[in-house]
């Protein structure tokens, strides 16, 4: 490449996706000099940019006058919990769909993919009121089963996808070898699924960790997850933004690098239904 | 009338036992009985509470009152300013993304050094929780303290600062902008894998015979992402028009009914007057309206599993 090739490739690419990123990241950049920002400074000269005014003086509030370690473990519980039940009932779903050409298959198919389009608003009130009759609103175990409600319909099909993806025969060969179905799923099928099950299972704990609505409604004084903590944190009387901002960033944390680490074949399962279409 | 009573010999000779037919709907149950109960039992439930007169702090109050809501809420000037809301939300939202989306991920598609870093940078507005976007962007958006207004009062672009978020005429944009931002990134890896799928060769064999670089994007970009764009356009709609945590939290539906969209108005009004009659009818005549969207999306997803 000749230099003014370079240079002309800097001005109509490099510059171009520098605005973008910038735009992309600003908001969140401005977040996080906030959080560093103490609350004095914050009101008399607002967020101050150069490092000489940063202290971690919001993030030690947080975790000492606050409650926010108890609501992360909240949420953890209540995510892992997510993930755990929708891939338990996700994986041998999935298993079905793509090795068995059975009656009412393109419905039931149907019906999962429907799911995923409903409005939380129209399960959210109902659930409400179930969940008062049972006992269980304001605890793990309900918040866990509503966030199943999204987790299910999206991991059947992730996974019926990934299971589709692997040869028939392998598991044909199995069984031909003595092992029955379940067996074959279990030592044939599963492990070579892991990669698609774990980054299911990563991107279930992602949007069930995110969550607000449900746990908003269906929780909040035993069980608070940190995005309900975080807005509990705005204060009475004025708002508190570098506190805010402290718990914003640490609440955003966990679910952001699990994304950035997974990204790429998280991506890869997204795109292959939208891509073929 | 004799092949009723005796089977053919090739029923005799592979007999499927009722295990393995069965197999298919024993390994499906788990799901399907789960998903039974906490999305389609609620779901009547739904219907069944849009047709009574409930409001939840007095229950003994409540009563059948068949399509009285239904006929309340078309009575209802609050519902047609919210369907309007709505009507621009999903049209304004959708476009914008995909628009900032397909930049990006034409800038994306080309080659340069950081790349990959880049990419993985672009993604982090998907990544994080609405709830934070949304307060974040009230901390951007501050009349008073935010970094937007002194930036463009700087710029002389404004010249005192604007109530972004108290201001009727400008709430909704407002936040139709922040909701650009958070999902411009989903458009961009979408399209970025579909015109990474478009074979190099065409591109040649384009510029071989001389089109311009306008030309090649129309015949042979554009062909090329069509059904990324309407898969993943169709997705959002739908998204878009659910999603209103970040509405809620950035003006809870205000200033007035200024940000108030269909299934805000139906949670707003189901949480503070807990008059879950009335906030159910509207979530569910907000569900029948999407519902010709969905029906759309459905058929060519279900199109794509048949092959």
């Amino acid at each position: 490449m000749s230099k003014p090739s370079t240079l002309r490739r800097i001005l109509t690419t490099d510059l171009p996706v520098l605005v973008i990123v910038l735009f992309a990241m600003g908001p969140f950049a401005w977040m996080v000099l906030t959080s560093l920002t103490p609350t004095d400074t914050l009101n008399a000269t607002g967020v101050s940019v150069s490092p000489a005014g940063w202290s971690l003086d919001n993030y030690v509030r947080l975790l000492r006058q606050t409650s926010f370690l108890g609501n992360m473990l909240d949420s953890l519980v209540i995510a892992c919990g997510t993930v755990v039940l929708g891939l338990a009932v996700a994986v041998t779903a999935a298993y079905a769909f793509s090795r068995f050409r059975f009656a009412g298959r393109r419905l039931l198919m149907l019906q999962f993919l429907l799911i995923n389009m409903f409005p939380i608003v129209l399960l959210i009130l109902p659930l409400f009121v179930l969940m008062r009759k049972a006992g269980i609103l304001d605890t793990h175990f309900g918040l866990i089963l509503a966030n199943a409600t999204v987790a299910i319909p999206f991991a059947v099909w992730m996974l019926t996808s990934y299971v589709g993806a692997i040869p028939k025969s392998l598991d044909e060969a199995a069984m031909i070898d003595g092992c029955s179905r379940l067996a074959a799923l279990r030592r044939v099928v599963l492990p070579l699924t892991m990669p698609g099950i774990i980054s299911t299972g990563i991107y279930i704990f992602i949007t069930a960790w995110n969550e607000y609505l449900y746990a908003l409604t269906l929780g909040g004084k035993n069980v608070r997850p940190v995005t309900v903590a975080i807005q509990t944190l705005i204060g009475e009387y004025q708002i508190e933004w570098g506190l805010l901002a402290a718990g914003a960033v640490v609440g955003a944390m966990p679910a952001t690098i699990l994304f950035l680490l997974v990204q790429r074949r998280l991506i890869g399962g997204l795109t292959q239904g939208a891509v073929k279409g | 009338m004799t092949a009723t009573t005796a089977p053919s010999p090739t029923d005799i000779a592979i007999p499927t036992p009722w295990s393995v037919r069965l197999m298919p709907y024993m390994l499906l149950a788990p799901a399907v009985l789960v998903t039974l109960f906490i999305v389609f039992f609620p779901m009547v439930q739904a219907v069944v509470t849009s047709l009574y007169d409930l409001i939840l702090w007095k229950p003994n109050a409540s009563r059948f009152v068949g399509f009285g809501n239904y006929a309340r809420l078309f009575a209802d000037p609050v519902f047609w300013t919210a369907l309007g809301n709505t009507a621009i939300w999903i049209g304004l939202t959708v476009p914008l993304q995909m628009g900032l989306g397909l930049v990006t991920a034409l800038l994306l598609n080309r080659d340069f050094p950081w790349r990959g870093l880049a990419r993985a940078l672009i993604i982090i507005p998907w990544a994080l929780p609405s709830v934070v976007i949304a307060l974040m962007w009230r901390w951007i958006y501050d009349p008073n303290t935010g970094v937007l207004n002194d930036i463009l009062v700087y710029l002389s672009v404004v010249q005192s600062a604007v109530p972004w978020l108290a201001d009727p005429d400008l709430a909704l944009y407002a936040i139709i902008a922040t909701l650009t931002w958070q999902g411009f990134p989903f458009f961009a890896v979408m399209i970025l894998a579909g015109l990474q799928g478009i074979p190099r060769s065409h591109y040649e064999a384009a510029s071989i015979d001389g089109a311009s670089a306008f030309r090649q994007f129309v015949h042979i970009t554009l062909p090329g992402i069509a059904p990324v764009l309407a898969t993943a356009g169709l997705l959002r709609v739908i998204w878009v028009a659910n999603s209103m945590d970040v509405i809620f939290v950035m003006t809870g539906g205000g200033p007035g009914y200024a940000t108030h969209t269909l299934p805000l108005y139906a949670f707003v009004r189901a949480r503070q007057n807990l008059d879950f009659g009335y906030g159910t009818t509207i979530a569910v005549t907000f569900t029948i309206l999407l519902g010709a969207i969905v029906a759309v999306y459905l058929a060519r997803t279900m199109r794509e599993v048949e092959r």
